[in-house]
Protein backbone atom coordinates (compact mmCIF):
# COMPACT_ATOMS: atom_id res chain seq x y z
CA UNK A 1 0.00 0.00 0.00
CA UNK A 2 1.75 3.41 -1.35
CA UNK A 3 0.97 6.78 0.98
CA UNK A 4 -1.96 7.45 -1.30
CA UNK A 5 -3.65 3.91 -0.06
CA UNK A 6 -2.79 4.61 3.38
CA UNK A 7 -4.26 8.14 3.35
CA UNK A 8 -7.23 6.75 2.19
CA UNK A 9 -7.45 3.63 4.42
CA UNK A 10 -6.82 6.63 7.12
CA UNK A 11 -9.61 8.68 5.87
CA UNK A 12 -12.36 6.09 5.46
CA UNK A 13 -11.54 4.55 8.97
CA UNK A 14 -11.97 8.40 10.79
CA UNK A 15 -15.54 8.93 8.26
CA UNK A 16 -16.59 5.27 9.84
CA UNK A 17 -15.27 6.52 13.72
CA UNK A 18 -17.43 9.48 12.92
CA UNK A 19 -20.65 8.15 11.70
CA UNK A 20 -20.40 5.80 14.53
CA UNK A 21 -20.14 8.59 17.21
CA UNK A 22 -22.61 10.29 15.29
CA UNK A 23 -25.37 7.37 15.86
CA UNK A 24 -27.48 7.88 18.64
CA UNK A 25 -26.92 5.98 21.75
CA UNK A 26 -29.44 3.28 22.43
CA UNK A 27 -31.23 3.30 25.95
CA UNK A 28 -33.00 -0.37 26.62
CA UNK A 29 -35.47 -0.48 28.83
CA UNK A 30 -37.22 -3.56 30.08
CA UNK A 31 -40.86 -4.36 30.82
CA UNK A 32 -42.39 -6.92 32.75
CA UNK A 33 -45.51 -6.66 34.97
CA UNK A 34 -45.50 -4.73 36.90
CA UNK A 35 -41.79 -2.64 36.03
CA UNK A 36 -39.86 -1.05 33.67
CA UNK A 37 -36.13 -1.35 34.23
CA UNK A 38 -34.63 1.14 35.07
CA UNK A 39 -37.52 2.76 35.99
CA UNK A 40 -36.02 6.00 35.93
CA UNK A 41 -33.97 6.85 32.24
CA UNK A 42 -31.32 10.23 31.96
CA UNK A 43 -30.80 11.81 28.50
CA UNK A 44 -29.43 15.02 27.79
CA UNK A 45 -31.57 17.87 26.05
CA UNK A 46 -31.04 18.00 22.31
CA UNK A 47 -29.15 14.24 22.89
CA UNK A 48 -30.96 11.70 20.32
CA UNK A 49 -31.46 8.50 21.51
CA UNK A 50 -32.64 4.99 20.68
CA UNK A 51 -34.71 3.39 22.90
CA UNK A 52 -34.77 -0.09 22.74
CA UNK A 53 -38.07 -2.16 24.91
CA UNK A 54 -38.75 -5.26 25.27
CA UNK A 55 -40.93 -7.33 27.14
CA UNK A 56 -40.33 -10.35 29.60
CA UNK A 57 -44.10 -12.04 30.04
CA UNK A 58 -46.86 -9.83 27.91
CA UNK A 59 -48.13 -7.11 25.56
CA UNK A 60 -47.48 -3.69 27.34
CA UNK A 61 -47.30 -0.35 27.03
CA UNK A 62 -44.85 2.57 26.69
CA UNK A 63 -46.29 5.92 26.78
CA UNK A 64 -44.37 9.02 27.32
CA UNK A 65 -46.83 12.05 26.54
CA UNK A 66 -44.62 14.88 27.03
CA UNK A 67 -43.20 13.49 24.10
CA UNK A 68 -46.05 12.30 22.48
CA UNK A 69 -44.22 9.08 22.41
CA UNK A 70 -46.37 5.69 22.38
CA UNK A 71 -45.66 2.10 21.39
CA UNK A 72 -46.70 -1.73 22.13
CA UNK A 73 -44.17 -3.85 23.76
CA UNK A 74 -44.62 -7.42 22.15
CA UNK A 75 -42.44 -9.86 23.53
CA UNK A 76 -40.01 -11.57 21.83
CA UNK A 77 -39.61 -7.78 19.64
CA UNK A 78 -37.39 -5.49 19.70
CA UNK A 79 -39.31 -2.18 19.79
CA UNK A 80 -37.27 1.16 19.21
CA UNK A 81 -38.41 4.76 19.79
CA UNK A 82 -35.81 7.34 18.50
CA UNK A 83 -36.21 10.87 20.70
CA UNK A 84 -34.42 13.70 20.85
CA UNK A 85 -35.91 15.94 23.87
CA UNK A 86 -35.91 19.27 23.22
CA UNK A 87 -36.88 20.79 27.07
CA UNK A 88 -35.50 19.30 30.24
CA UNK A 89 -37.29 18.39 32.81
CA UNK A 90 -38.67 15.15 34.40
CA UNK A 91 -41.25 13.53 32.58
CA UNK A 92 -42.98 10.28 33.52
CA UNK A 93 -44.56 7.83 31.79
CA UNK A 94 -46.49 4.20 32.08
CA UNK A 95 -47.66 1.28 30.81
CA UNK A 96 -50.95 2.20 28.64
CA UNK A 97 -52.03 -1.80 28.10
CA UNK A 98 -53.77 -2.90 31.40
CA UNK A 99 -52.21 -5.74 32.55
CA UNK A 100 -53.46 -6.49 35.95
CA UNK A 101 -53.75 -5.89 39.31
CA UNK A 102 -50.85 -3.59 39.45
CA UNK A 103 -51.04 -1.94 36.41
CA UNK A 104 -51.65 1.44 37.31
CA UNK A 105 -47.76 1.50 39.46
CA UNK A 106 -46.01 0.33 36.78
CA UNK A 107 -44.54 3.68 35.68
CA UNK A 108 -41.16 5.53 34.71
CA UNK A 109 -39.48 8.78 34.72
CA UNK A 110 -37.49 10.62 32.05
CA UNK A 111 -34.86 12.83 33.27
CA UNK A 112 -34.05 15.18 30.29
CA UNK A 113 -30.79 16.91 32.37
CA UNK A 114 -28.92 20.12 30.66
CA UNK A 115 -26.56 19.04 27.54
CA UNK B 1 -69.64 21.34 52.39
CA UNK B 2 -72.41 21.66 49.73
CA UNK B 3 -71.53 24.39 46.92
CA UNK B 4 -74.70 25.55 44.72
CA UNK B 5 -73.58 27.34 41.51
CA UNK B 6 -75.16 28.92 38.26
CA UNK B 7 -73.74 27.73 35.06
CA UNK B 8 -70.67 30.84 34.76
CA UNK B 9 -69.60 29.60 37.96
CA UNK B 10 -69.82 26.11 37.41
CA UNK B 11 -67.47 26.72 34.08
CA UNK B 12 -64.61 28.52 36.06
CA UNK B 13 -64.99 25.40 38.74
CA UNK B 14 -64.51 23.21 35.77
CA UNK B 15 -60.84 24.94 35.15
CA UNK B 16 -59.83 24.45 38.31
CA UNK B 17 -57.29 21.62 39.13
CA UNK B 18 -57.54 21.72 42.82
CA UNK B 19 -57.38 18.68 45.62
CA UNK B 20 -59.72 16.36 45.61
CA UNK B 21 -63.15 17.36 46.40
CA UNK B 22 -64.85 15.71 49.02
CA UNK B 23 -68.63 16.48 48.78
CA UNK B 24 -70.01 18.88 46.71
CA UNK B 25 -73.08 19.43 44.08
CA UNK B 26 -73.28 21.70 41.36
CA UNK B 27 -76.32 23.44 40.46
CA UNK B 28 -77.09 24.52 36.96
CA UNK B 29 -80.37 25.78 35.65
CA UNK B 30 -82.39 23.77 38.11
CA UNK B 31 -85.99 25.39 37.06
CA UNK B 32 -85.19 24.26 33.76
CA UNK B 33 -87.80 21.35 33.56
CA UNK B 34 -91.39 21.14 33.38
CA UNK B 35 -92.97 18.31 33.87
CA UNK B 36 -90.40 15.68 32.71
CA UNK B 37 -87.48 15.77 35.35
CA UNK B 38 -86.39 12.93 36.86
CA UNK B 39 -83.26 11.60 38.99
CA UNK B 40 -80.75 8.71 38.84
CA UNK B 41 -78.13 7.68 40.85
CA UNK B 42 -74.14 7.04 40.11
CA UNK B 43 -72.23 4.94 41.61
CA UNK B 44 -68.16 3.71 40.70
CA UNK B 45 -65.13 1.78 41.12
CA UNK B 46 -66.23 -0.10 43.97
CA UNK B 47 -63.82 -2.44 43.17
CA UNK B 48 -65.13 -5.46 44.68
CA UNK B 49 -62.62 -8.01 46.09
CA UNK B 50 -59.97 -5.18 46.59
CA UNK B 51 -58.18 -5.44 49.81
CA UNK B 52 -55.56 -3.23 51.64
CA UNK B 53 -55.19 -0.37 53.32
CA UNK B 54 -56.20 2.28 51.67
CA UNK B 55 -60.00 0.54 52.79
CA UNK B 56 -59.89 -1.35 55.52
CA UNK B 57 -63.73 -1.49 54.98
CA UNK B 58 -63.40 -2.27 51.36
CA UNK B 59 -66.59 -4.95 51.65
CA UNK B 60 -68.29 -2.86 53.48
CA UNK B 61 -68.16 0.36 51.52
CA UNK B 62 -70.71 -1.07 48.70
CA UNK B 63 -73.42 -2.42 51.00
CA UNK B 64 -73.24 1.28 53.07
CA UNK B 65 -73.78 2.95 49.66
CA UNK B 66 -76.64 0.73 48.63
CA UNK B 67 -78.25 1.18 51.86
CA UNK B 68 -78.07 5.17 51.50
CA UNK B 69 -79.41 4.97 48.07
CA UNK B 70 -82.06 2.64 49.57
CA UNK B 71 -82.77 5.19 51.89
CA UNK B 72 -83.62 7.95 49.74
CA UNK B 73 -87.41 9.25 50.54
CA UNK B 74 -87.69 9.77 46.37
CA UNK B 75 -86.31 6.48 44.98
CA UNK B 76 -84.51 6.95 41.35
CA UNK B 77 -85.91 6.00 38.18
CA UNK B 78 -82.34 4.16 37.55
CA UNK B 79 -79.12 3.19 39.12
CA UNK B 80 -75.90 3.14 36.86
CA UNK B 81 -72.37 1.71 37.98
CA UNK B 82 -69.71 3.65 35.97
CA UNK B 83 -66.99 0.93 35.58
CA UNK B 84 -64.70 -1.11 37.54
CA UNK B 85 -67.33 -2.96 39.13
CA UNK B 86 -64.60 -5.45 40.49
CA UNK B 87 -61.05 -5.33 41.12
CA UNK B 88 -59.15 -7.28 38.80
CA UNK B 89 -57.37 -11.08 38.85
CA UNK B 90 -55.36 -13.30 36.93
CA UNK B 91 -57.77 -15.89 37.99
CA UNK B 92 -60.77 -15.99 35.70
CA UNK B 93 -62.80 -18.01 38.06
CA UNK B 94 -62.06 -15.78 40.94
CA UNK B 95 -63.25 -12.86 38.25
CA UNK B 96 -66.22 -14.16 37.60
CA UNK B 97 -66.89 -15.11 41.57
CA UNK B 98 -66.28 -11.32 42.26
CA UNK B 99 -68.44 -10.57 39.22
CA UNK B 100 -71.22 -12.61 41.07
CA UNK B 101 -71.34 -11.21 44.65
CA UNK B 102 -70.55 -8.07 43.40
CA UNK B 103 -74.52 -8.87 41.10
CA UNK B 104 -75.43 -10.29 44.21
CA UNK B 105 -75.08 -6.79 46.08
CA UNK B 106 -76.43 -4.70 43.37
CA UNK B 107 -79.69 -6.93 43.43
CA UNK B 108 -80.20 -5.60 46.93
CA UNK B 109 -81.07 -2.10 45.64
CA UNK B 110 -85.10 -1.04 45.96
CA UNK B 111 -84.41 0.68 42.71
CA UNK B 112 -84.88 -2.70 40.29
CA UNK B 113 -83.38 -0.79 37.20
CA UNK B 114 -79.61 -0.77 37.05
CA UNK B 115 -77.34 -0.26 34.41
CA UNK B 116 -73.53 -1.40 34.29
CA UNK B 117 -70.53 -0.82 32.65
CA UNK B 118 -67.11 -2.13 32.30
CA UNK B 119 -63.69 -0.83 33.68
CA UNK B 120 -60.45 -1.89 32.82
CA UNK B 121 -60.51 -4.27 36.03
CA UNK B 122 -63.29 -5.76 35.23
CA UNK B 123 -62.94 -6.25 31.13
CA UNK B 124 -58.79 -5.46 30.34
CA UNK B 125 -57.66 -9.07 30.60
CA UNK B 126 -60.33 -11.30 29.07
CA UNK B 127 -61.78 -8.61 26.58
CA UNK B 128 -65.00 -8.16 28.70
CA UNK B 129 -65.18 -12.01 28.23
CA UNK B 130 -66.52 -12.22 31.92
CA UNK B 131 -68.02 -8.89 32.21
CA UNK B 132 -70.54 -9.92 29.30
CA UNK B 133 -71.27 -13.34 30.88
CA UNK B 134 -72.73 -11.06 33.90
CA UNK B 135 -73.87 -8.28 33.10
CA UNK B 136 -74.37 -8.38 29.20
CA UNK B 137 -73.27 -6.08 26.19
CA UNK B 138 -70.21 -3.74 26.96
CA UNK B 139 -71.79 -0.71 24.83
CA UNK B 140 -75.92 -0.17 24.39
CA UNK B 141 -78.38 2.53 24.19
CA UNK B 142 -81.47 3.48 26.05
CA UNK B 143 -83.94 6.28 26.38
CA UNK B 144 -85.19 7.21 29.82
CA UNK B 145 -87.92 10.03 29.52
CA UNK B 146 -86.57 12.48 26.71
CA UNK B 147 -82.83 11.36 27.23
CA UNK B 148 -80.73 9.33 24.67
CA UNK B 149 -78.39 7.49 27.01
CA UNK B 150 -75.53 5.85 25.62
CA UNK B 151 -72.95 3.59 27.37
CA UNK B 152 -69.62 3.32 25.98
CA UNK B 153 -66.82 0.98 26.05
CA UNK B 154 -63.10 2.23 26.41
CA UNK B 155 -61.86 -0.68 28.38
CA UNK B 156 -62.02 -3.52 26.75
CA UNK B 157 -59.33 -3.20 24.55
CA UNK B 158 -56.65 -3.38 26.77
CA UNK B 159 -54.95 -0.34 24.74
CA UNK B 160 -57.88 1.75 26.22
CA UNK B 161 -59.45 3.00 22.92
CA UNK B 162 -63.46 3.33 21.84
CA UNK B 163 -62.30 1.39 18.56
CA UNK B 164 -62.92 2.00 14.66
CA UNK B 165 -66.15 -0.60 15.42
CA UNK B 166 -67.40 1.13 18.21
CA UNK B 167 -67.27 4.26 16.93
CA UNK B 168 -69.12 3.21 13.81
CA UNK B 169 -72.11 1.92 15.77
CA UNK B 170 -71.53 5.34 17.76
CA UNK B 171 -71.75 7.60 14.16
CA UNK B 172 -75.10 5.68 13.39
CA UNK B 173 -76.79 5.90 16.57
CA UNK B 174 -76.49 9.57 16.54
CA UNK B 175 -77.54 9.74 12.72
CA UNK B 176 -80.75 9.13 14.16
CA UNK B 177 -80.91 12.08 16.47
CA UNK B 178 -82.06 15.67 16.37
CA UNK B 179 -79.33 18.23 17.33
CA UNK B 180 -81.39 19.14 19.70
CA UNK B 181 -81.80 15.82 21.66
CA UNK B 182 -80.36 15.48 25.13
CA UNK B 183 -77.84 12.90 24.86
CA UNK B 184 -76.27 11.75 27.87
CA UNK B 185 -72.90 9.51 27.60
CA UNK B 186 -71.53 6.95 30.34
CA UNK B 187 -68.10 5.75 30.10
CA UNK B 188 -65.40 4.63 32.60
CA UNK B 189 -62.34 6.67 31.17
CA UNK B 190 -62.93 10.18 30.43
CA UNK B 191 -62.98 11.16 26.77
CA UNK B 192 -60.97 14.25 26.92
CA UNK B 193 -57.12 14.31 28.13
CA UNK B 194 -57.30 15.00 31.45
CA UNK B 195 -54.09 13.93 32.51
CA UNK B 196 -52.45 11.69 30.17
CA UNK B 197 -49.28 11.75 32.28
CA UNK B 198 -51.52 9.14 34.84
CA UNK B 199 -53.25 7.23 31.80
CA UNK B 200 -56.31 9.59 32.63
CA UNK B 201 -57.46 10.01 28.99
CA UNK B 202 -58.98 7.30 26.20
CA UNK B 203 -56.41 7.38 23.11
CA UNK B 204 -59.70 8.60 20.47
CA UNK B 205 -61.63 9.97 23.01
CA UNK B 206 -61.08 12.63 20.92
CA UNK B 207 -62.81 10.62 18.00
CA UNK B 208 -66.03 10.31 20.09
CA UNK B 209 -66.18 13.77 21.02
CA UNK B 210 -66.47 15.14 17.43
CA UNK B 211 -69.33 12.55 16.56
CA UNK B 212 -71.27 14.44 19.54
CA UNK B 213 -69.59 17.70 18.80
CA UNK B 214 -72.92 18.47 16.66
CA UNK B 215 -75.66 17.59 19.41
CA UNK B 216 -75.93 20.71 21.31
CA UNK B 217 -76.75 18.98 24.79
CA UNK B 218 -74.50 16.42 25.48
CA UNK B 219 -73.42 15.56 28.99
CA UNK B 220 -70.98 12.67 29.37
CA UNK B 221 -70.74 10.65 33.10
CA UNK B 222 -67.62 8.55 34.05
CA UNK B 223 -65.46 7.39 36.54
CA UNK B 224 -61.89 5.67 36.91
CA UNK B 225 -60.58 8.59 38.28
CA UNK B 226 -61.74 8.10 41.75
CA UNK B 227 -62.85 11.92 42.27
CA UNK B 228 -65.42 14.24 41.79
CA UNK B 229 -64.14 16.28 38.37
CA UNK B 230 -65.95 18.64 35.96
CA UNK B 231 -64.52 19.91 32.76
CA UNK B 232 -65.98 21.09 29.49
CA UNK B 233 -64.49 20.28 26.26
CA UNK B 234 -66.62 23.00 23.63
CA UNK B 235 -70.30 22.72 24.61
CA UNK B 236 -69.55 19.24 26.05
CA UNK B 237 -69.12 18.46 29.93
CA UNK B 238 -67.52 15.86 31.77
CA UNK B 239 -68.17 15.06 35.41
CA UNK B 240 -66.32 11.96 37.25
CA UNK B 241 -67.82 10.73 39.96
CA UNK B 242 -65.80 9.60 43.48
CA UNK B 243 -65.15 6.14 43.81
CA UNK B 244 -66.54 3.35 46.33
CA UNK B 245 -63.05 2.30 47.85
CA UNK B 246 -60.20 4.51 47.99
CA UNK B 247 -59.74 7.96 46.60
CA UNK B 248 -56.89 9.55 44.29
CA UNK B 249 -54.93 12.69 44.33
CA UNK B 250 -55.98 15.60 42.08
CA UNK B 251 -54.74 15.00 38.75
CA UNK B 252 -50.71 15.48 38.97
CA UNK B 253 -50.72 16.96 42.79
CA UNK B 254 -48.48 13.70 43.62
CA UNK B 255 -45.94 12.10 42.36
CA UNK B 256 -47.69 8.60 41.70
CA UNK B 257 -51.73 8.50 41.15
CA UNK B 258 -51.24 6.17 44.20
CA UNK B 259 -54.60 5.70 46.85
CA UNK B 260 -54.54 8.52 49.40
CA UNK B 261 -54.20 6.60 52.55
CA UNK B 262 -57.68 5.92 54.66
CA UNK B 263 -57.94 8.37 57.79
CA UNK B 264 -59.38 6.69 61.30
CA UNK B 265 -59.90 10.08 61.61
CA UNK B 266 -61.89 10.97 58.39
CA UNK B 267 -63.10 7.41 57.95
CA UNK B 268 -64.46 7.22 54.12
CA UNK B 269 -63.12 10.39 53.33
CA UNK B 270 -63.30 10.88 49.22
CA UNK B 271 -66.06 7.94 48.85
CA UNK B 272 -69.14 9.44 47.64
CA UNK B 273 -72.10 8.41 45.38
CA UNK B 274 -74.17 10.69 43.10
CA UNK B 275 -77.34 11.72 42.97
CA UNK B 276 -78.22 13.44 39.13
CA UNK B 277 -81.53 14.98 38.96
CA UNK B 278 -82.32 15.51 35.41
CA UNK B 279 -84.11 18.56 33.71
CA UNK B 280 -84.95 16.83 29.71
CA UNK B 281 -86.37 19.91 28.25
CA UNK B 282 -83.29 22.08 28.69
CA UNK B 283 -80.97 18.88 28.67
CA UNK B 284 -79.29 20.00 31.68
CA UNK B 285 -78.74 18.10 35.53
CA UNK B 286 -77.97 18.81 39.05
CA UNK B 287 -75.29 16.67 40.59
CA UNK B 288 -75.11 16.35 43.92
CA UNK B 289 -72.56 14.23 45.61
CA UNK B 290 -72.94 12.19 48.52
CA UNK B 291 -70.37 10.83 50.90
CA UNK B 292 -70.14 7.75 52.70
CA UNK B 293 -71.29 8.75 56.12
CA UNK B 294 -70.66 5.95 58.61
CA UNK B 295 -69.34 5.13 61.94
CA UNK B 296 -65.91 3.45 61.69
CA UNK B 297 -63.55 1.82 64.62
CA UNK B 298 -59.99 0.71 64.04
CA UNK B 299 -59.54 -2.90 64.42
CA UNK B 300 -56.79 -1.81 67.05
CA UNK B 301 -59.46 0.06 69.24
CA UNK B 302 -62.10 -3.44 68.71
CA UNK B 303 -59.42 -5.42 70.05
CA UNK B 304 -59.02 -3.21 72.94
Amino acid sequence: MGWAGAALALVTFLAAAGARSAEPRVVKITAKRFSFTPAEVHVKKGEAVVLELTSLDRVHGFNLPAFKVRQDITPKEVTRVTLKPDKEGTFPFHCDVFCGDGHEDMTGTLIVDPA
Amino acid sequence: MKIETDRREFLKLAGLGGGVVFASSLWRDALAGPTDEFHFVQLSDTHWGFEGPPNPDAKGTLPKAIEAVNALSSQPDFVVFTGDLTHTTDDGVKRRDRMKEFRDIAGKLRVKTVRFLPGEHDAGLDKGDAYQENFGATHYTFDHKGVHFIVLDNVSDPGSIVGDAQLKWLADDLAKRKKDSPIAVLTHRPLFDLYPEWDWATKDGAAALALLEPFRHVTVFYGHIHQEHHHTTGHIEHHSAASLIFPLPAPGSAPKRAPLPWDDKQPYRGLAWRDVEAYPAKGTYRLEEKPIKAVWTAPAAKAG
